[in-house]
């Protein structure tokens, strides 16, 4: 697939010409950096920016905290709490890294709720979108790991209880556990290979994310009305679209400060009210905790894993019929990678050929469902595994798999599309035709010649 | 009225906040006013010293604060204490040295560069992080919407379960417990130590057991958190310039947008 015609770097004066015929990397650059991009992105298409700036915020004061940290299971706590007291600007350095988990995962639910919303996932974007799940399941590793490096409370029982999941596996788990946790139980083998993994896997995700903008910049952004920029002349394509830089650039940076103002007003006066009181008590593995609960971004899919236990007919047939090697503890595991893996696929299990949301009546309001039920599974995960919660999780869990397994391969079939625009041009004019009279905000006082 | 009526209906269906809740079951928690809460709420000099008094006084017996220096105490944005007298306080301490008697370690009178001397009892917890590793507030309904607006609580709850008593007691499996209706459970460990001026503080405050509970509970939070009046400063300035900068963006982007929008209009879509 040819990308969208536009011009390319052309050198100019010698210098450039000899580094051009030798390394072409400010073609490179400015090829990037001047995509031509969709003009009618909406403020959905900002995450990509806030996802890339969390990644550098975490790798900087990460590289930086484990200048100060001591990974071992006597000397991680009290490492961590001279961060907080001795090192010069530590206890900003961690609450920055430790909110700064957060604010990388509000961005990531939001920019996957908007590839699912604009069908940005659909071809010819697949490989963009299973980068982006290799991505989010790195993003998960790495925070997983790197809320066990405090070595507290909280950190230690979750890395019990995620790391046990993995002795859910028949004949082979129980070798798998021993070997992720380099021994019988969690401790400072376990303790170590987190933070050697925990440094290591944000450079995975920092190389995914290139290509991952590679892959996008192949086929072009998506954008809100799902039809592709015209590519038969630059003169098409350029009333599709405009240059990345100047002007994505600065919507992009707009949108970082209102999200950096929110996320420093975070750090500054609430930075533990995403944490757990728990994890401010050092490990003990005498002492049990009474609610073992993951941090807010897996509790969705931990939701998912306690839902099916063994009263669940489907378990408890599953069980039966695969002779016990599927018990119910490790149908919650599968489960629970199963949620990503239908998600993964959804490229593949979409079968409706209109790709924006905006078109589609339908499937807006399952889609609107499938968001409020991603809610209602992290409350639920949240809250203790009796009474009617299991229940409420179950059902979350349920529609979970049915809006990728049965919902979109169905809706493409009996869902009538309202008709598309011919081009992004003349969504963008209608877009401003329709708001001339009543919004001055848009209006230009500035003639453009 | 709203708050109570939603604490008694959690109590009531016996719900219990998963992501807020520290341990168990805890009982209701008074949201006293600290002069520390909120973006703007600063530690009160002297409630820190007066709190660092009933601890040292009281709660010292038993417990520690293993992570908190004595040089801290000098600190600005805690107690302030001039660089005199933390030497002088220190030196009340004993702490165990290992390179004293060659090599052997012995005890000797602490200088402001050692920590606190740790818990003296094995159930005594050390109390250097207690008012973070304790959530006082939570719900409605496991959403953890009240920490929102009135913190986690963690002095409150401390406050609340030093003044909790009932004065009720019993003996199980060998050990006496006391009744409190803030610890989860019910019954705690710990018997009462405040009983109404137990202290005699130098600014003439009345040493009533809320007082000292809510003074201690300060000076707890502050062990926790030192360093929480120059991060709320931090915040405030990062707030104030990030806030200016995305107001120049937003007038930056709306001019640079302006022509191309403009021009949209000029030829309106069929």
């Amino acid at each position: 697939m040819s990308g969208i015609p536009h011009d390319h770097y052309e050198p100019t004066s010698r210098g450039e010409k000899w580094l051009h015929s030798r390394l072409p990397l400010v073609g490179l650059i400015y090829d990037t950096i001047m995509i031509p991009t969709p003009k009618n992105l909406n403020w959905m298409w900002i995450w990509g920016i806030v996802l890339t700036v969390a990644l550098v915020l975490q790798i900087v004061t990460g590289i930086v905290l484990a200048m100060h940290y001591t990974p071992h299971v006597d000397l991680a706590f009290a490492s961590v709490e001279h961060i907080m007291r001795n090192v010069n600007g530590g206890h900003m350095l961690r609450y920055l890294h430790q909110n700064g988990a957060s604010l990388f995962f509000v961005a990531v639910y939001a920019h996957i709720f908007r590839n699912l919303y604009y069908g940005s996932y659909k071809s010819p974007r697949e490989i963009t979108w299973i980068i982006g799940i290799l991505i989010y399941l790195c993003m998960m590793g790495t925070a997983f790991m790197g809320y066990v490096l405090p070595w507290g409370q909280m950190s230690f029982w979750g890395a019990t209880v995620i790391t046990g999941l993995f002795g859910a596996i028949p004949f082979v788990g129980d070798s798998i556990l021993v070997w992720l946790q380099g021994g019988p139980a969690v401790d400072n083998a376990t303790l170590q290979r987190f933070f050697s993994l925990h440094y290591l896997l944000p450079f995975v995700i920092a190389g995914l994310t290139v290509v991952h903008i590679w892959a996008f910049h192949t086929t072009g952004n998506n954008n809100p009305t799902g039809v592709e920029v015209r590519r038969t002349s630059k003169d098409e394509a350029e009333r599709d679209t405009v240059p990345f830089w100047p002007y994505f650039v600065m919507k992009d940076l707009f949108a970082l400060g209102v999200i950096m103002v929110v996320f420093f007003a975070i750090v500054g006066f609430m930075p533990n009210y995403l944490g757990h009181p728990d994890n401010y008590i050092e490990a003990n593995p005498l002492v049990t905790p009474a609610h073992i609960v993951p941090e807010w971004y897996f509790l969705p899919f931990y939701a998912i894993l306690r839902a099916f236990d063994s009263e669940v007919w489907l378990v408890m047939f599953v069980d039966w019929i695969t002779f016990g090697i599927v018990d119910a503890k490790f149908f919650g595991v599968l489960a629970m990678f199963g949620a990503i893996v239908v998600m993964a696929l959804a490229p593949w299990l979409d079968t409706s050929s209109v790709r924006s949301g905006r078109y589609r009546p339908m499937f807006k309001w399952w889609f609107a469902l499938f968001v409020v039920n991603f809610f209602v599974l992290m409350w639920a995960g949240a809250m203790p595994a009796e009474g009617i919660y299991p229940y409420i999780a179950l059902i979350g869990s349920t529609y979970w798999f049915a809006y990728f397994l049965v919902i979109l391969p169905l809706l493409g079939v009996i869902e009538k599309p309202l008709p598309q625009p011919a081009t992004i041009e003349d969504d963008f004019k209608a877009k401003y035709v329709e708001r001339d009279d009543d919004d001055d905000a848009v209006a230009a006082p500035t003639p453009a010649e | 009225m709203f708050r109570n009526l939603t604490l008694s209906v959690i109590a009531a269906l016996g719900l219990t906040a998963g992501g807020a809740m520290a341990a168990g079951e805890a009982g209701q928690v008074t949201d006293y006013d600290f002069s520390f809460e909120g973006p703007f709420g600063t530690y009160d000099q002297m409630q820190l010293q007066r709190g660092m008094q009933v601890y040292t006084e009281i709660c010292s017996a038993c417990h520690g604060l293993r992570y908190v220096p004595f040089r801290t105490l000098g600190d600005p944005g805690g107690p302030g204490l001039p660089e005199d007298q933390v030497r002088a306080y220190a030196e009340m301490f004993e702490v165990f040295d290992p390179e004293l008697d060659g090599g052997f370690g012995g005890f000797r009178p602490a200088t402001p560069v050692d920590h606190f001397p740790e818990s003296q009892f094995e159930g005594a917890p050390d109390l250097s992080l207690m008012a973070k590793a304790r959530a006082g507030f939570s719900g409605p309904y496991g959403t953890g919407l009240a920490q929102l607006f009135k913190g986690m609580g963690g002095p409150e709850y401390i406050a609340s379960y030093l003044s909790g008593y009932t004065g009720e007691d019993r003996m199980e499996a060998g050990t006496l417990l006391y009744e409190n209706t803030v610890f989860p459970g019910g019954w705690t460990q710990m018997a009462p130590v405040f009983y109404g001026d137990d202290v005699l503080y130098e600014d003439g405050t009345a040493a009533t057991i809320e007082q000292q509970a809510q003074d201690v509970a300060a000076f707890l939070m502050w062990t926790a958190e030192p360093k929480m009046m120059a991060r709320k400063q931090t915040g405030f300035a990062a707030v104030i310039f990030l806030g200016v900068l995305t107001v120049l963006l937003y007038l930056t982007n709306k001019r640079l947008w302006a022509p191309i929008k403009a021009r949209a209009k000029e030829t309106p879509a069929e």
